[in-house]
């Protein structure tokens, strides 16, 4: 369930751009607007306040923005105000771009979205880029990375429920056969992981767990330091249960020495709208302390007021 | 008489698709229906005598249809319903079920490499978003799981693209990539070039401008065009063609459909590229093929082909112009 909290009588757009344009005005900015009400609003109404903006004063909200606030408060506002298809196309190309082993935003943006949405994240990738997503990927990264990552952007998957129990089963043997001689880079495995729908994944990831007492990810630890076992983990978890996957990247984001601001934003703002409410409930069983609160302890300022207000610890 | 006769026989057996040609002259056969009422002797002359590949005179009392040549004829009256239900139907439909057909009845793997290709970006997509819908599994994960030849990594990428279709090329990435590719391909290994990362990686993420400058220089740094060095390799060189050319690749297609002693899926292929390519660039697929074949592509249909068929592919070839 989505976090974001909107008021009952929502603001027009154009008072929302007339507001935002005083906050801009002057000495200073006030923050407390752009959080209160960038904060509050969901993607349509952001579009809507974006478009009335430009119409009314001739520059995007963006360059405005970015104008006024910096640091981790202007991050964490941009990537919220883009609409989640530009989200997903800025931060698959920022990835791409400084792409390294240990990076997991690719598999995020690829299999934590449902079909349509990682369509939608390669269109807005093509307007904003000049060039495809896969081809971007495709360049930037090598080896076994690159088997596995361009497919998973590539895949334009199946979002029907049907499964195929004796495809399940017969694939669930694949997958632990290719394992056990520890082909992790195998062209099968990484065929049923980057093309099954994922009804079908679900389905062969149960049997897997049936026929050989355990979860398939148990037998991708064989080595703690190797980066491409851990991306293949992290696919895993993001189709069978993305709200633990996320919970475990706060945590970490929190528990860093120094907070991983980067981790944090990027989860707050990308499932805010889908079920920041579900992570938080799972960040609660493990850490016996509610995330709004580990949140606050860590971070300050706007940037503070921004999370907690896509947290929806606040009223809108 | 004897001469009339035979005269007769050999157009109704040319208006069977007996002695060549596509499709099957639908008015002839009415007609001679007509003509030979309560003249039973003709049929049996037409059996016995000049129809020689279409009747089997071995059998002890009658002259009965040759199995064969049924089958024949059942494809060759059914090619204007082809075209009428192909025309008719979406193109996203059109290019999911031959996809489908590909894979699960054994078509050439080249009209998989056509439909990816040769379609524009958003009909690619199209055709995946109808493969959907129709078949209930992605494009992608049917032909990588049913494709288990080398070809397998290179037509899952092609089908996978989504590329850009702006026209901004990078020249000095395209004179890289033409390098890349150049090595590739001498790279004389255990593995073909069609299994070749940077082959697969080029060829099926970059946009089709991108690719036809890195063509250009490759042309220009090696002396040689890309499709002489891959000539080894069919799929990779129909690749390279439909990628860089689809009239020209079209051409050669159309052309094979006529040749004497052409196999069923190179006969269907001319229904397939003349529908299909009808609202696209039929103007420069006439063109190419004037130029080529020294021929124009109308006449050719003309000749070659029978009946409704013939009708019905000349009307996509030359209909109405449309006003350039």
């Amino acid at each position: 369930m989505a976090t974001l909290k909107v008021p009952s009588s929502v603001p027009s757009p154009l008072e929302d751009a007339d507001r935002l344009r005083k906050a801009f005005v002057g000495w200073g900015t006030d923050e407390k607007t752009i959080v209160s009400i960038l904060g509050h609003r969901t993607a349509s109404q952001r579009m809507e306040i974006r478009r009335v903006y430009k119409e009314l004063f001739g520059e995007e909200l963006f360059t405005s923005l970015d104008k006024e606030i910096s640091g981790d408060f202007e991050r964490i506002v941009l990537l919220w105000t883009f609409h989640p298809a530009e989200r997903d196309a800025f931060l698959a190309n920022e990835a791409a771009r400084k792409w390294n082993p240990s990076n997991r935003v690719l598999i995020e943006v690829a299999c934590a979205r449902s079909s349509g949405q990682l369509f939608a994240a390669r269109q807005a990738y093509h307007a904003r880029y000049k060039r495809s997503l896969e081809e971007d990927v495709a360049a930037h990264t090598t080896g076994d990375f690159r088997k596995l990552l361009v497919p998973l952007v590539s895949a334009f998957r199946y979002e029907g429920e049907e499964v195929n129990k004796t495809l399940a089963k017969s694939e669930a043997k694949i997958l632990h056969e290719k394992i056990s001689d520890k082909g992790y880079n195998d062209e099968e495995l990484i065929r049923i992981i980057t093309t099954r729908s994922k009804a079908q994944l679900l389905a062969t990831f149960n049997h897997y767990n049936d026929q050989f007492g355990h979860p398939i990810n148990k037998d991708l630890k064989s080595d703690p330091k190797d980066e491409y076992l851990a991306a293949l983990r992290a696919t895993i978890r993001c189709f069978t249960c993305p709200a633990k996957y996320f919970e475990k990247v706060v945590r970490f984001a929190i528990n860093k020495l120094g907070t991983d601001e980067y981790a944090l934003t990027r989860v707050i703002t990308t499932r805010a709208e889908v079920d920041l409410q579900e992570i938080k409930d799972v960040y609660q069983q493990r850490n016996s302390v509610a995330m709004d609160h580990a949140v606050s302890g860590e971070t300050s300022g706007d940037y503070k007021s921004m999370l907690l207000a896509l947290l929806g610890h606040e009223e809108a | 008489m004897a001469h009339l006769i035979a005269e007769e026989c050999e157009k109704l057996t040319r208006a069977f698709s007996g002695f060549g040609g596509l499709g099957v002259e639908e008015k002839e056969l009415v007609s001679v229906i007509g003509n030979w009422r309560h003249e039973p002797e003709k049929r049996s002359h037409f059996r016995r005598g000049c129809a020689a590949p279409l009747f089997n005179a071995e059998v002890e009392n009658f002259e009965r249809w040759e199995d064969d040549f049924v089958k024949h004829l059942k494809a060759e009256f059914a090619r204007f319903k082809n075209v009428v239900l192909l025309w008719a139907m979406h193109p996203w439909e059109r290019d999911a079920r031959w996809a489908n057909h590909v894979l699960h009845k054994a078509h050439p793997f080249a009209i998989l490499v056509e439909i990816a290709c040769t379609r524009s970006t958003e009909e690619l997509l199209g055709a995946r978003r109808a493969y959907h819908t129709l078949f209930h599994h992605s494009l992608e994960e049917d032909v990588a799981y049913r494709v288990k030849e080398s070809n397998a990594q290179l037509l899952v990428g092609l089908v996978s693209s989504y590329r850009y279709e702006g026209s901004h090329v990078d020249e000095e990435r395209a004179k890289l990539e033409a390098k890349a590719l150049n090595d590739a391909i001498k790279k004389a290994g255990a593995k073909k070039p069609i299994e070749n990362e940077d082959i697969i990686r080029i060829l099926t993420t970059r946009s089709k401008p991108h690719l036809k400058v890195t063509f250009k220089f490759y042309k220009e740094m090696y002396g040689k065009s890309i499709e002489e060095d891959i000539a080894g390799d069919k799929c990779l060189q129909e690749t390279v063609q439909c990628l860089r050319s689809p009239p020209i690749y079209f051409c050669k297609i159309i052309n094979r459909a006529f040749k004497d002693g052409a196999e069923k899926n190179t006969k269907e292929a001319l229904t397939r590229v003349i529908v299909s390519r009808s609202e696209i660039d039929m103007a420069e697929i006439k063109e190419v093929y004037h130029k080529q074949y020294g021929v124009k592509l109308e006449d050719v249909i003309a000749k070659s082909t029978h009946g409704n068929y013939r009708d019905a592919l000349l009307s996509l070839v030359t209909g109405k112009e449309q006003e350039s």
